[in-house]
């Protein structure tokens, strides 16, 4: 067990520079998860922490020693491929214990963490198979299993969950959070998919085009992002955004959105953005949950408006609806008691208590 | 549990045309069976005319009959042969020749191929396809100058590599060695890139990654190198025609040539006899490993 620390690491290959000078900081225990879209880094700064690229410049520690020229064998880490990467010729017993037979453990003490492993995923029963005979989600398991015996400090994951189907998605992400429950094992987890960070960490590392666009809980991430990335990174659906300006409207400050529409905004963000140019290009971001239908008694801060709807998708628990404002299409959530109908109008209210309000040329929220 | 028939009504009564692809099919699979046909006749005649010489006496072949009938079968040239200690003699050296051969061989191109598959040092693109020319370069143009670098080698050195059977250890490799890394990179580039981060990480070396991991996983491939290595060395002619020359040195094929040829004078119905036994180990080899041979020339084109 042990903390892994990032100072300035930056990852060059020949004229691209995939990673742009990150630091981090992963507590003992912690379970971090670097989300990102493609070819953001991600996978490149956990395959340096596991040794397998070199860092162009910075330090990496792991417990406290830095490992920039450490190979991956001596840096005590276990990692988990997105395809497996199960020895076809092992059995799954072989494959767990691979590593540890390689240290020459004594044989009681292998037989003893492979059937430990074993129990705690649940493939007992599938010891003496190869991998060909298993299942995506068993061979996940073994995966897993050839990590945990191992007792390393650190568990690397690398998009674990991306080559099995939705359903056992949601499983194996139980499974991974339940693991960590119990070995409390450090982790760094690189995936792609926001749910899967949202759900499993404890620190989401959003990255973008090399750099960390924020470090934050998931609850963090969700209601206080730093940029514009992030906000409409994380959550699904995406936070809609709709340029707007400030402007003064009879001593109250307003936020314009089109000629025929315009809110007063709540005290609470009136005050914080008091000393916004008035005549800035910003944006407004708003969740979709944010977004619903008009109610009779509308709360503080909470503002209405008419809208023709284009299209509308009943989930069951809620219905989406989609409009266009200023040229961009906006969702919103309603109740799917709500007679939503695509071409027709409906009244929709906005929860101006919860918006960001943006920097539509830096991307930062105000 | 009842089963249930399920009888469609709509099933149509004649048989069922699938249009244009199934037309299209049934020519190609017409010329195919044409072709291979052809040629399993063209390559068969051969080995059965050698069969049907093989049994022969030589009175019988020289007396010009039918030849692709034996009137009076007989196993004196195979008695004649197995009891020569000549033969024997030929046999063995081609034996003990590519048994070592093939050794050599797998030593030489497994972690050759390995290394220039898998540790992308500086030039090891460059190096592979330089592997892959020296296999172009034909054995009718290296036999001069290696002829004359052994015979330097020995007036240098005083070690006699000329007419020595062992010379031909070396002289095969150069063969074999160019073709089974090419084959070995092939099949090695075939095995997922993870695999070898996943024993790295598992604290294997790269020697270990080798031997445990890599050439578990590769074994179809190398036995078909393994097949083919055999083949070259057991069928090689050239070189040891023109490296050796006294009897006791020679290996089966050009033993057959030289002791059963005398003047003018062909053995005809030995001849035919020892060319069968001698292409007798490949083809048991080839009918116990056929599935491994298939499967690692195949390797690179199935698994992208």
């Amino acid at each position: 067990m042990a903390d892994v620390t990032l100072r300035k690491v930056v990852k060059r290959y020949d004229d691209v520079e995939a990673v742009r000078g990150i630091d981090l900081d992963i507590a003992d225990h912690e379970f971090v998860v670097l989300v990102g879209p493609s070819g953001c880094g991600k996978s490149t700064t956990l395959r340096m922490i596991a040794g397998l690229e070199d860092i162009t410049d910075g330090d990496i520690m792991i417990g406290g020693d830095v490992v920039n020229d450490v190979p991956p064998k001596d840096r005590d880490i276990a990692m988990v491929f997105q395809n497996y990467a199960l020895y076809p010729h092992m059995t799954v017993a072989e494959n767990m214990s691979f590593g540890l037979r390689l240290k020459h453990f004594p044989k009681a003490e292998i037989k003893s963490r492979v059937d430990e492993a074993a129990r705690m995923l649940d493939i007992a029963e599938l010891v003496d198979r190869k991998p060909k005979q298993l299942s995506g989600g068993q061979r996940q398991r073994v995966a897993m299993g050839r990590a945990i015996v191992r007792h390393p400090k650190v568990f690397l994951f690398d998009e674990p969950l991306s080559n099995l189907d939705a359903k056992l998605r949601v499983q194996m992400r139980i499974e991974i959070k339940k693991v960590h429950q119990k070995v409390r094992t450090t982790t760094v987890y690189v995936t792609h998919d926001q749910v899967e960070a949202m759900t499993l960490a404890d620190r989401v590392v959003v990255m973008n085009h090399g750099r960390i666009e924020q470090i934050g809980t998931p609850n963090d991430l969700y209601h206080k992002p730093a940029t514009r990335f992030v906000a409409g990174f994380i959550g699904s659906p995406a936070m809609n955004f709709v340029p707007c300006r400030l402007e003064d409207v009879s001593g109250k400050l307003h936020i314009r959105l089109t000629d025929r529409i315009s809110f007063p905004l709540p005290p609470a963000r009136a005050a914080r953005y008091q000393s916004v140019g008035r005549d800035e290009k910003l944006l407004l971001g708003l969740r979709p949950e944010h977004i619903t239908e008009a109610s009779a008694h509308p709360e503080p801060g909470v503002e209405e408006f008419e809208t023709v709807l284009d299209v509308i998708e009943p989930m069951g628990m809620e219905t989406l609806v989609y409009f266009t404002l200023e040229g961009a299409q906006i969702c919103g959530k309603v109740n799917p008691n709500v007679n939503a109908q695509a071409g027709k109008p409906l009244r929709l209210a906005v929860d101006l208590n919860n918006m960001h309000l943006l920097n539509e040329a830096t991307g930062a929220v105000i | 549990m009842a089963s249930t028939v399920v009888i469609d009504k709509a099933a149509p009564t004649r048989s069922v045309k699938y249009g244009s692809m199934s037309r299209d099919r049934a020519w190609a699979l017409r010329w195919s069976y044409f072709f291979l046909t052809l040629f399993a006749i063209f390559s068969l005649v051969p080995p059965i005319y050698m069969l049907i010489t093989s049994l022969k006496s030589s009175a019988e072949i020289s007396a010009a009959t039918n030849p692709w009938w034996v009137f009076h079968p007989t196993l004196s040239n195979y008695a004649e042969l197995l009891s020569s200690n000549q033969f024997l003699r030929f046999f063995w050296n081609s034996a003990i020749v590519s048994i070592i051969v093939v050794t050599i061989t797998m030593l030489i191109s497994v972690p050759a191929a390995f290394a220039l598959s898998r540790m992308r040092f500086w030039g090891s693109a460059t190096l592979a396809t330089g592997v892959f020319l020296t296999y172009l370069i034909p054995d009718t143009l290296l036999f001069l100058p290696l002829f004359k670098m052994f015979a330097t080698f020995g007036d240098w050195t005083g070690i006699q590599l000329i007419n020595r059977w062992y010379v031909l250890l070396i002289v095969y490799p150069t063969l074999t060695v160019p073709f089974c890394t090419w084959i070995m990179i092939g099949y090695f580039a075939s095995i997922p890139k993870e695999l070898d981060e996943a024993a790295i990480i598992d604290g294997a070396s790269w020697f270990q990654t080798l031997t445990r991991i890599f050439i578990p996983v590769a074994l179809p491939g190398i036995i078909a190198a393994t097949i083919f290595a055999f083949t070259v060395s057991w069928a090689q002619f050239l070189y040891p025609l023109v490296f050796t020359t006294s009897v006791d040195q020679l290996v089966m094929p050009v033993g057959i040539v030289t002791s059963l040829i005398k003047g003018d004078v062909f053995a005809w119905g030995q001849i035919m006899t020892g060319a069968l036994l001698g292409a007798a180990p490949p083809l048991i080899i080839y009918a116990f490993l056929m599935d491994y041979y298939i499967a690692g020339l195949t390797a690179g084109a199935t698994k992208g």
